[in-house]
């Protein structure tokens, strides 16, 4: 199982704040998770697909596309940061 | 050095004046206060909620003051940010850097503060006439943080 975790404006649009995931198989890293995520309907692949505004990290820190992902870890999706 | 999150809003001059406490070393205080602004992008902005990421936001801003000291000779470092609904006026973020010369703290502070606006996990959301909406991160605090890795810049 992951824990994933959504902020701000991701997790208005998805309507959730979070959940346990099995991960499947074939994911290993973040790009696969959110393509395997993007597979739930068009709400989520409207809110996960452009990447331009969207930023993931992986056990608190910041991930890339290629970062691995295993089971036990704490997977967080939200958009740029606007703090200060 | 001191990393805090919270509600309550913060004294600026009671933190300096910790910071210092028993620093004999120091001969240069730099400080920078974020303010909420009633305007953003041409509308007027009543309130602002911020939200966090717990756990990640302070370990995020720890790595940041710990990238600062690596790169000046620094001594102490403050930085308070604020969550939850703001109203303009209100402070949201400290940040206050001491060292022996100013050079270096007003640099680290600068640093912070840039380093801050785009690895610390904050997100605001405003209230306007036009109703809520999330404010959208802006190209110029990429660019402001990435002059930081140009070593001429180094302290």
């Amino acid at each position: 199982m992951v824990k994933l975790l959504f902020f701000a404006r991701l997790r208005e649009e998805l309507g959730t704040a979070g959940e346990e995931l099995k991960l499947p198989e074939h994911v290993r890293t973040v790009e696969a998770l959110r393509q395997h995520l993007m597979t739930r309907g068009e709400t989520w692949k409207e809110v996960l697909g452009p990447t331009k505004a969207l930023r993931v990290s992986v056990n608190h820190e910041m991930a890339k596309a290629d970062t691995p992902v295993h089971a036990g870890d704490e997977v967080a999706f939200f958009p740029p940061v606007t703090g200060g | 050095m001191t990393v805090r999150v919270q509600t309550e809003d913060f004294d600026v001059g009671a933190e300096i004046a910790a910071l210092r406490k028993e620093c004999p070393q120091v001969g240069a205080v730099a400080s920078f206060v974020g303010v909420v602004r009633d305007l953003n992008e041409g509308d007027a902005v009543s309130t602002m909620m911020l939200e966090h990421y717990p756990g990640m936001t302070e370990k995020a801003l720890e790595a940041i003051v710990e990238e600062a000291k690596s790169r000046w000779d620094i001594l102490g470092v403050t930085v308070i940010h604020r969550i939850g609904e703001l109203k303009p006026l209100d402070q949201i973020v400290l940040v206050v850097v001491t060292s022996a010369h100013r050079g270096e703290s007003f640099a680290a502070c600068e640093f912070i503060m840039d380093y801050l606006k785009t690895r610390a996990p904050f997100w605001k959301k405003e209230e306007t006439p036009q109703g809520e909406r999330w404010v959208e991160a802006r190209d110029s605090d990429d660019q402001a943080a990435e002059r930081w890795a140009d070593d001429s810049r180094r302290g």
